[in-house]
């Protein structure tokens, strides 16, 4: 049935849908709504789930890791300082295979304090072992919840589902909110592949030697790769019941394009708008958006980008000392493709500022006329304002 | 003497714990009163040694080893998911040392007693960091020597007072135990597995390696700190009714202290001033659970 809801509330609808019996959460902007609305279902019967009230981020992972091992779907959300509070805890989730589905609304980090969207939260938390999708509106946040628990249960790892603060988590859109029967037959009920359970006891997490840590580092990387295989036949399914896919990437227009913009978030909605401006112009743009993080679909992305010529990377997060990081993964992706094209990367939105189309303008611009991409990030839009700390 | 459990060993022999650990002692007889309907939640502490590492385990319970800080957090959540899967006869227990209660653990331990989870909460208390080599935790007593208060250096501050902490979070259950005390740790135990909600046992649990005493000492260095009244056994019920569970004080401070490398270097005006604070604390003990000196 198709109703107007914002970000938000796709995700409880996804959360009620998926059947999820433990929810926990400490609350914090922009994710607030989310948890809410769930509070709400719990309360009023709507969902069959007990909601853990906790007193921070990190014991609310640690109270869905403690759940999860005993054999039931779980859920949270979280922001900015919230994910940063429980980075200890993603890793815990992830070395003992517990899939695990957080919605992540994209928040800047503080100081100073900035409540709106920026990646550099999630982005952060790359190396954690957790798969991360990031999504361009609220259909799709609402399908890949869906999806990302599919996925997650087949290969026992946990995944974070990605939406920009405000522009998408507060924003009201038609969703299509499929039918419980229908979700039913997508995503049966959780079977786990093993339980904290008396009758059949056993030590999860326990001390482990450099016998086999090694080892088991090893499986966790070859259950990311087999999530990367596995999510086509995920969005096969989902697509033969509900009629929607996205893909790992989307490639729009890039086969003859000079310039591929590659974004990721509700930038490429925007990135779209510009598209058909300049394509009615007859400039050849092209868009690339990553959809899928971790793990990173380089084939694909490879494939995508066989016949660009210039790539313009927006990154809206900034790795200290580097670059973007969309440019740096892109970058390392291309670097063994011989005669790739020239990767440009820019910075811009960080911290809520609006990428327009005349953002996205200026960045096509500057890629056109530029021989070779600068060794450093080119940051779209500063002002002249200085804002130098402990200097005259 | 008979003590009334389990014949059932839950833990198996051949562990890593040190000779004499307290801490292993106090296991034996818990899950000796609990039985195996029990998941245990451990955080990092030296029983996430003597637990055993991958493929081994020391319990012959469901064990799940978590974040130093989760204790409160992590039993939360197996006791919410086993509700939801219909399972009411499971005990949920996490098992902390002093350093993931009384510090590191103090604030997920908090918000799950004032959510009054179903669980029992047990601190095995050896007095300071001994998994890492014997730092001064908040449960260090006034006086003692560790790695971390060297020399002159010994700790001058007070262990902080953690059941009153709890008892101050009106929590139903909140006890005392004592490894040398086998009968009431027993009793206790299965008072609070009988009880539904939050229930706090502090298990005192001698530590020959950090206590620098021989570990034949083990016990009896328990006992004595019950009978100098330094850890009385009591317990508080719904935060209010005290009560205390043995009284005669059989030995003076100086004695308990004499034993034990890490109280050396305390002058007698320093163990004075230490009978002091421990008959202070008693005699608040007395007052709050009615009774007089």
């Amino acid at each position: 049935m198709k109703r107007v809801l914002e970000g938000s509330h796709a995700v409880a609808e996804a959360v009620r849908l998926a059947r999820i019996q433990v929810i926990s959460a400490y609350p914090i902007t922009p994710q607030t709504h989310i948890v809410e609305i769930l509070s709400d279902y719990c309360a009023s019967g709507k969902m069959n789930a007990r909601f853990l009230r906790v007193e921070s981020e990190h014991s609310c992972l640690a109270a869905l890791i403690g759940a999860q091992s005993t054999g039931v779907r779980t859920f949270t959300a979280t922001s900015s300082q919230g994910l940063a509070l429980m980075h200890e805890l993603l890793h815990w989730a992830s070395g003992a295979r517990l899939p695990i589905v957080m919605a992540e609304v994209n928040r800047a980090l503080a100081p100073g304090w900035n409540i709106w969207t920026d990646q550099s939260d999630s982005l952060a938390q790359r190396d954690t072992g957790w798969m991360q999708f990031y999504c361009e509106d609220a259909q799709e946040v609402l399908d890949t919840m869906l999806m990302a628990y599919r996925l997650a249960e087949m290969v026992n790892l946990p995944a974070m589902v990605v939406l920009d603060a405000f522009f998408l988590s507060h924003t009201y859109e038609p969703v299509d909110v499929p039918e419980q029967e229908e979700v039913d037959r997508f995503l049966p009920a959780y079977v786990p592949e093993f339980r904290l359970d008396t009758a059949h006891p056993f030590a999860l997490s326990p001390l482990v030697a450099p016998n086999a840590y090694m080892e088991m580092r090893r499986e966790i990387a070859a259950a990311m790769d087999e999530a990367l295989e596995r999510l086509d036949s995920v969005e096969e399914k989902f697509a033969g019941i509900f009629g929607r896919r996205y893909g790992a990437v989307e490639a729009v227009c890039c086969d003859d394009a000079d310039i591929v913009l590659v974004t990721s978030g509700t930038v490429t909605s925007t990135a779209r708008i510009l598209l058909e401006e300049l394509r009615a112009k007859g400039e050849k743009i092209g868009i690339l958006k990553i959809k899928l993080f971790r793990p990173f679909p380089v084939e694909a992305i490879r494939r995508a980008l066989a016949g660009a010529k210039k790539i313009a990377v927006v990154d809206r997060n900034f790795s200290f000392g580097a670059t973007g990081i969309f440019a740096q993964e892109l970058r390392a992706a291309l670097c063994n493709v011989p005669d790739h094209p020239p990767v440009f990367g820019f910075i811009a939105g960080l911290g809520g500022r609006d990428i327009t189309t005349e953002v996205l303008a200026s960045i096509v611009e500057q890629t056109k006329t530029a021989d070779a991409p600068p060794a450093e990030s080119i940051w779209i839009g500063l002002t002249e304002a200085a804002y130098a700390f402990g200097r005259p | 003497m008979h003590l009334d459990v389990l014949d059932q060993e839950l833990m198996c022999s051949g562990h890593v714990g040190c000779p004499g650990c307290g801490a292993t002692i106090a296991m034996r007889f818990f899950l000796k009163a609990l039985g195996e309907k029990t998941v245990m939640v451990l955080p990092a502490c030296c029983w996430s040694v003597i637990a055993g590492p991958y493929p081994q385990s020391t319990l012959k319970i469901p064990v799940i080893h978590s974040a130093f800080e989760t204790g409160g957090a992590t039993a939360s959540g197996v006791r919410a998911a086993l509700d939801m899967r219909g399972d009411k006869d499971t005990t949920v227990v996490t098992w902390a040392g002093d350093g993931g209660t009384f510090d590191i653990g103090f604030q997920a331990l908090s918000g799950a007693v004032e959510r009054n989870e179903d669980f029992i909460y047990v601190c095995y208390d050896n007095e300071a960091y001994m998994n890492t080599g014997i730092q001064r935790s908040s449960s260090t007593p006034y006086g003692a020597w560790t790695t971390t208060t060297p020399g002159t250096d010994w700790k001058r501050l007070r262990k902080k007072n953690i059941v009153e902490a709890l008892v101050a979070h009106r929590i139903p259950y909140a006890a005392t135990a004592n490894i040398a005390f086998p009968e009431d740790l027993v009793r206790k135990a299965r008072k609070a597995k009988s009880i539904k909600g939050s229930k706090f046992l502090h298990i005192f649990a001698s530590c020959p390696t950090g206590w620098r005493i021989p570990s034949e000492m083990s016990i009896k260095i328990a006992r004595m700190a019950v009978q100098t009244n330094i850890f009385p056994l009591y317990e508080v019920e719904d935060g209010v009714r005290y009560t205390i569970n043995y009284k005669p004080r059989e030995y003076l401070v100086r004695e308990y202290f004499k034993l034990q490398g890490r109280f050396r270097h305390l002058t007698d005006q320093d163990l004075d001033a230490i009978q002091e604070m421990v008959n202070e604390d008693w005699q608040l003990l007395l007052r709050k659970a009615g009774e007089h000196a």
